[in-house]
């Protein structure tokens, strides 16, 4: 087994531990973490892909994973304010009590 | 396949198994965060020591903490713990998830790369990164600028309390 595919498998079991997180947690920011987990196995592959493909001096994997990280910031502070709005309107952050948009 | 590796690979495991199967919400996060630490230290050891430390500063220290600000914000009064959801729920979810991971298996061992894979580390210093943040990927700095502005502004309207709201 090469170096690369270490990495690719144990991005694979996190991508799976954050996606049965999301499904089978019912607090949302359980889900929220889940889904974070998901977007670190990505990025975990573009940087083992960054190290161990050809041109490595580019460093088009680095700067992707650099954005992504930005954006999943972005993300969790928004989705965590949603939650917390949503408690406020609710008393609960339990998704399947959570089940209509309207305000 | 170094002892390095799997030590780091087994500290990212492990937090992100016990993230999501924890009772408590609060150590959900914190085991979260040690499989964060787990993943930066991979970080760190494939030579991309600027994602290693903003993988850091990002996860470990912002959104770890957000998240348990938002787990005290939102705890309720009746003290019920974080359930999982019920069983057909649980076994379908972890069905889903047991599939996704064969086949992603499957896909890594059967494939094949089409060039070598290079053996040589490659270099990517900070100074490197910073040269190429301000040179080549200006224009996506610039916008990711505008992006976690508007994020934090529209976090803040989200979060804020209506006013004469009837909850």
């Amino acid at each position: 087994m090469s170096p690369l595919s270490g990495y690719l498998l144990l991005s694979a079991l996190l991508f799976s531990l954050g996606l049965s997180g999301a499904l089978t947690r019912r607090n949302a920011i359980l889900v929220l973490i889940g889904i974070e987990l998901m977007l670190n196995a990505a990025n975990l592959n573009f940087i083992a892909f960054w190290r161990y493909g050809p041109h490595p001096e580019m460093l088009t994997g680095v700067m992707f994973v650099i954005f992504s990280i930005g954006i999943a910031a972005a993300e969790a502070a928004v989705g965590l304010s949603i939650i917390v709005a949503a408690y406020r309107h609710f008393r609960t952050t339990d998704l399947d009590k959570i089940n209509f948009l309207k305000g | 396949m170094t002892l390095s590796f799997l030590l780091l690979a087994a500290i990212a495991i492990l937090g992100a198994a016990a993230a999501m199967n924890l009772k408590s919400a609060v150590h959900c996060v914190l085991a979260l965060t040690l499989g964060m630490v787990g993943l930066a230290a991979l970080y760190l050891q494939l030579g991309a020591q600027f994602v290693g430390l903003t993988q850091l500063l990002v996860y470990v220290g912002a959104v770890a903490i957000l998240a348990v600000f938002a787990i005290m914000l939102t705890r309720s009064r009746t003290g019920e713990t974080v359930a999982h959801g019920s069983a057909s729920s649980r076994i379908s979810g972890a069905l889903t998830a047991l599939l996704v991971f064969a086949v992603l298996a499957w896909a890594i061992f059967t494939g094949v790369s089409p060039q070598p894979l290079s053996g040589a580390q490659p270099e990517a210093s900070v100074r490197e990164v910073g040269v190429a943040l301000m040179q080549r990927f200006v224009l996506p700095l610039e916008i990711i600028g505008v992006l976690l502005t508007a994020a934090l502004v529209g976090a803040g309207v989200l979060a804020i309390e209506e006013k004469g709201g009837d909850r």
